[in-house]
């Protein structure tokens, strides 16, 4: 550190950027919040005979239309309403990608960490599904998965990978893993390289079989690197909507996500429901994060100064209350606590 | 042990002689079976890992260079190979130039927008002590995390006029591009660039300090050129993202002349018949993507420890 006392400078220099961020996302998020208890009102007012206008407060009627029936759709699992499918796709996209991503991407980086040559080659390579636009290779799988397409000449099959049935979910699969494996490969690649050598000479002396290595010091050491990068990726996977809107296309009900619905509804300019759909989708994805931070231990900011400070104000708060309630409990408290 | 340096040995006495390589073989250290097998599995890995990331872009490739009614042909190289889908890409309605255009813009003012705030606030979290920094910080990177779809459907509404106290429509203009944009790219830049900042050593400004220099001049003078490396990786990775954003553009830039380049290729009808004309998106998918794909394959090595240092501690 430079020197204390840095809070005013601080502040000068970060209030542009959350300004910003106010402005394009605090914002709006609290404008979403508001929308999803309007409707628009739509279409002739029985009473008086004239068109109407504007918006009116509809209370939680956005959320619970949402069990009432009134907007059934036929997805890959039976009959229901149109948000309970798009919620069902869009976790089922995210548990399945995310899986095999993860397998996937830790088989990629332990292959690439052994390289003795050739891994700059590699990680060229790797780089190229990530930096195609997503919308792009959407459009390029969409060929490959055509009826008469590529895919289906190497199967010797015939199979309607794009015509909205349960083989349309797994074709996105397929191309979401293909453009995301990699990346979680790259990032646990960067994890194993922060492991040091000798971890792996003792466990070797110790006679510890490569198996054995792999999950005794290997995925224990590599995993706060993997935890981040599995949180980030599911965040992404639960607000997918390029691969499939490109794929199958807008209103296909076997591989409607969230977004893609919360946006067809905004599209027919009902923002009300569009909105309710979204703060769903947001609630959901804040408890994923929750979940990933609290179970998983995932530390998002990674900032030690920070983290330092808070164990210490936490400490200090712990010494205030021993002793205050129990002094004579205050010794064996503090040993404990100081060396975690 | 039958390694081939002993091999080599067994055959010299049928009366050859031993060669500048088999010289070489010999000196060099011997590998067990085990070590060499593991040796060809990792190169055999390396080459799967490869083949599976550039392989479905090959395909991309190949039926760009087919003729337009050849769009679906399964055959491995295109026969005869043809540029005419390049060409149609340009031609007709498609508008692609003015599209390419407006990616161009779009992205790069965002890219400095976001590089404009970013090093500032990116420094001060990198650098300075404060209160709240680890709430600033946790806000930062919780933007980064919210659903597009929660912010675009009120800025819609916001953008077509809809709100009384913002009569204004700003349905395709570029700063309904731009601005919704910020919201992804400004937390992916401050991120970037705040984990680059922590890695150059502090004494550099201490001992700039002790010269003489304020501190701001010792952030302009010794760490902005130190930095301009992250800088430049950082700006990579925006404009990257930027350029490959599609929901926003979609949404925001509707009219022809308004449309980026990602969301003018969803919507190409191409000019040879009705089909969708593979031939013609591949052909446009390749412009877009290989201007990006030459940035990457020349900076990769920078890209890389951008994207991972965040991740990684």
């Amino acid at each position: 550190m430079l020197s204390d006392g840095q809070g005013r400078l601080a502040a000068l220099l970060i209030s542009p950027t959350m300004v910003v961020l106010l402005l394009t996302v605090g914002i709006p998020i609290l404008l979403s919040v508001r929308e999803a208890f309007f409707r628009e009102n739509e279409g002739i007012d029985p009473q008086t005979g004239i068109l109407q206008g504007g918006e009116q407060f509809v209370g939680l009627n956005n959320f619970t239309a949402i069990f009432a029936g009134l907007n059934d759709v036929t997805g890959n699992y039976g009959t229901m309403d149109r948000f309970i499918n798009a919620f069902i796709n869009t976790s089922l996209f995210t548990i399945v990608c995310i899986a095999i991503e993860t397998v996937l991407g830790v088989l990629m980086a332990l292959i690439m960490s052994k390289a003795f040559r050739g891994r700059g080659f590699v990680r060229a390579g790797i780089l190229v599904p990530w930096a195609i636009p997503t919308i792009v290779s959407a459009l390029m799988w969409r060929l490959i998965f055509d009826e008469a397409g590529i895919m289906n000449r190497l199967l010797g099959q015939q199979v309607l990978w794009l015509a909205d049935n349960p083989y349309s979910f797994w074709a996105v699969v397929l191309a979401d893993v293909w453009k995301t494996a990699p990346f979680i490969g790259l990032l646990v690649l960067a994890g194993l390289q922060t492991i040091p050598a000798d971890v792996y000479e003792a466990a070797k002396v110790d006679g510890a079989t490569a198996w054995r290595t792999f999950w005794r010091i290997t995925l224990p050491m590599v995993k706060p690197t993997l935890v981040v990068a599995v949180l980030f990726r599911t965040l992404d996977t639960l607000r997918m909507f390029d691969l499939p809107y490109g794929m199958i296309g807008p209103a296909k009900y076997s591989v409607e996500t969230l977004s893609m619905f919360a946006y067809e509804e905004a599209n027919q300019t009902r923002y009300g429901p569009a909105a309710a759909y979204s703060i769903v989708l947001f609630l959901y994805i804040v408890l994923i994060a929750y979940l990933f931070v609290r179970l998983l231990g995932a530390d998002v900011v990674g900032d030690e100064e920070s983290k330092a400070l808070k164990e210490q104000r936490r400490r200090k708060k712990e010494r205030a209350r021993l002793a205050g309630t129990r002094p004579g409990k205050q010794r064996t408290s503090i040993t404990s606590g100081g060396m975690p | 042990m039958s390694t081939t340096a002993e091999r080599v040995g067994a055959e010299a006495p049928t009366g050859r002689h031993t060669t500048a390589e088999e010289i070489a073989q010999l000196n060099k250290p011997r590998q067990s079976t085990g070590q060499r097998l593991g040796r060809i599995a990792s190169y055999v890995g390396m080459a799967l890992i490869v083949i599976y990331c550039v392989l479905p872009f090959y395909w991309m490739i190949v039926s760009s260079l087919r003729t337009p009614d050849e769009g679906r042909s399964t055959e491995l190289l295109p026969s005869p190979a043809s540029l005419e889908n390049f060409v149609g890409v340009f031609t007709g309605n498609n508008n692609f130039m003015v599209s390419l255009g407006n990616s161009l813009i779009v992205s790069s003012v965002t890219t400095l927008l976001t590089l404009l705030f970013g090093i500032i606030a990116s420094y001060a979290l990198a650098r300075l002590r404060f209160r709240f920094k680890g709430i600033i910080l946790a806000v930062i990177i919780a933007t980064s995390m919210f659903p597009g779809i929660t912010l675009i459907i009120p800025l819609l509404k916001m953008f077509t006029g809809t709100y009384e106290w913002f009569p204004v429509n700003w349905m395709n203009t570029y700063q309904a591009l731009v601005l919704p944009s910020l919201s992804f790219a400004m937390p992916l830049c401050v991120w970037n660039l705040t984990a680059f900042f922590r890695q150059l050593p502090v004494e550099l400004e201490q001992a700039a300090m002790v010269d003489g220099c304020t501190p701001g001049q010792a952030f302009r003078r010794i760490i902005l050129p130190l930095a301009a490396p992250g800088v430049f990786t950082t700006a990579i990775i925006t404009f990257i993202a930027v350029w490959n954003e599609f929901i926003i553009a979609l949404t925001f830039g509707r009219d022809q002349d308004m449309q980026t380049a990602t969301v003018s290729i969803s919507k190409f009808t191409g000019q040879y018949g009705y089909d969708t004309p593979y031939g013609t998106i591949m052909a446009a998918g390749v412009v877009v993507t290989v201007p990006l794909l030459i940035a990457v394959l020349i900076f990769q090595r920078r890209i890389v420890a951008g994207l991972t240092a965040g991740g990684v501690k």
